[in-house]
């Protein structure tokens, strides 16, 4: 190779469009901070603010603990009733999306479903359900169970398109109905994943139960909403603390529960 | 002897224009191991599949037994499977389920799928695994996950599974290229005997010229998707198989 073939000097030189971008992005943030009216006395207001707010959260208040309870009880009925359905019809919709295992006519309606699902956040499904079932659990748990179809139905989906194809033919070759195929060929090779994504699925929706009570659909999150309007920030503190605790909690579960059946891939 | 299944004018081509087989006149009757030797490439693999419809057939005719199948689909074709028993080059077991599981499996085309989610299989099924489980000499390994045993542990519950099918007909495609020569052996021999104790015709697809002569009843010996060498055994010469593997030196 000739000397002349070699680009001198700087390898790590950026292209004119990368310079261009960046200057855009920096350019674009300084219009929208000036646009949206931060300015310094604004800031420094703000945090006198916060230091109250923090000052009155201070120290935390379990006195209505009834209340507590009662929405957390509910919060967690939500996460586990949302986790259960959501992953008893996330099941037959991946098989369905799978395209190692079915025909476009088959994978399309189920990549759909789970891709609208997948569309919105919890929050915004869950005021729809509002609207539609009126306010309380019922809501919540309809909002979650599509969350949960949208996440869980998309890794199982991709799971089970990473199967070994030669088991399935072996299974196949004796003649076994598709239903016996997906039990004896399909499930084996998937399962240790799917209780993976389940504890997953239910350590999220326990945080998100939290989120959906604030619009209105039940659980902890209401009471939290209700402890804001009423500005008793002292029992709001003590709602994120037992927020906290059952969300770490729940990890400790979802690990514990991954040691039972023994997860590896 | 009567003609069990009936191979005539068979051809397959994967991609138009550019066909594996090239008309497969065949028939095999009741009894008896056939060797189907031929270098790689050469559409064995293709043509044993054809038989029990993994892979769907050009034109031509496959009679089995008086039906023909080369166009079943659907039920038809899952009872055509059950009557034919296969054995895989990489065993194809289920990983991750116990060697008696992996036994059942065999049975799957005769349960209903309802049956088969709640593992409700008959009793006799079960004591049927358990007897070829002693036939294979793996009667100690029964709630072992297949993917703990050996290369040669598992072709044999590969032939295990085959055999729960109670098949009128075993097909192994490459049973032995996977394991080293003495496992060979014994896996051929296996073969050989379970296909004379249930008075099935095995058709065994292979390369390796020697393991075929030892065992097979007859050689089929094919090249370039047509059949040039149709006979017994001991009628093979190496000007056969100059023919079936082209080039010499490697005789010598």
């Amino acid at each position: 190779m000739s000397a002349a073939s070699i680009p001198a000097a700087r390898p790590f030189q950026s292209s004119l469009g990368a310079k261009l971008l960046a200057l855009f992005v920096v350019a674009y943030a300084c219009y929208a901070l000036g646009q949206l009216d931060f300015s310094w006395p604004r800031f420094v207001k703000g945090i006198d603010n916060g230091a109250r707010f923090l000052d009155r959260m201070f120290p935390p208040s379990f006195k209505n603990w009834d209340q507590l309870l009662t929405g957390f009880i509910e919060s967690m009925q939500i996460a586990v009733l949302a986790t259960f359905f959501g992953v008893l019809i996330s099941l037959p919709i991946a098989i369905l999306g799978a395209r190692n295992l079915m025909p476009p006519w088959a994978t399309w309606p189920a990549r759909l479903i789970v891709t609208l699902c997948r569309a919105f956040n919890p929050v915004i499904v869950a005021i729809i359900f509002i609207k539609a079932v009126g306010f309380g659990a019922l809501a919540g748990v309809l909002a979650l169970v599509m969350g949960s179809i949208g996440f869980v139905g998309k890794l199982f989906m991709e799971a089970i398109e990473e199967i070994s194809m030669k088991q399935i033919e072996a299974i196949r070759a004796t003649g076994a109905p598709f239903a016996s195929v997906v039990a004896f060929g399909v499930l084996p090779q998937v399962m240790g994943r799917l209780v993976g994504f389940c504890t997953y699925q239910l350590d999220a929706n326990l945080r998100n139960s939290t989120m959906v009570g604030i619009v209105g659909a039940g659980g902890i999150g209401g009471t939290l909403f209700a402890a804001f309007q009423r500005f008793e920030y002292d029992f709001v503190l003590a709602i994120l603390i037992t927020i906290i605790a059952v969300v770490l909690l729940g990890e400790l579960l979802a690990n514990y529960v991954k040691r039972i059946f023994n997860v590896q891939s | 002897m009567s003609v069990v299944l009936s191979i005539q004018g068979l051809t397959k081509a994967y991609k138009p224009g550019v066909p594996v087989l090239k008309g497969i006149d065949l028939d095999f009757d009741e009894r008896g191991l056939t060797a189907i030797i031929g270098s790689s490439g050469t559409g064995k693999s293709t043509l044993v599949r054809i038989i029990n419809r993994l892979v769907d057939p050009g034109d031509g005719t496959i009679v089995f037994k008086g039906e023909e199948l080369s166009h079943l689909h659907g039920r038809k074709l899952r009872e055509l499977r059950r009557r034919i028993g296969m054995v895989f080059q990489e065993y194809n077991l289920v990983e991750r389920l116990s060697v008696m599981e992996n036994l059942l499996t065999g049975r799957l085309g005769y349960l209903s799928p309802l049956k088969a989610w709640l593992r409700r299989f008959p009793q006799d099924d079960i004591e049927h695994a358990y007897q070829l489980l002693d036939v294979i000499g793996l009667a100690k390994f029964a709630n072992q996950r297949a993917d703990s045993l050996s290369g040669g542990q598992r072709q044999r519950v590969g032939i295990a599974r085959a055999l729960m099918q109670r098949p009128e007909l075993l097909l192994a495609d490459e049973p032995t290229s996977s394991l080293d020569p003495k496992t060979s052996v014994e896996i051929m021999e296996l073969l050989k005997s379970q296909g004379e104790d249930h008075k099935i015709p095995v058709l065994v697809n292979m390369h390796d010229v020697e393991l075929a002569k030892r065992f097979a009843d007859r050689i089929v010996g094919m090249t370039g998707g047509r059949v040039v060498f149709d006979g017994l055994p001991s009628r093979l010469t190496d000007d056969h198989l100059k023919l079936i593997y082209g080039g010499e030196g490697w005789l010598q």
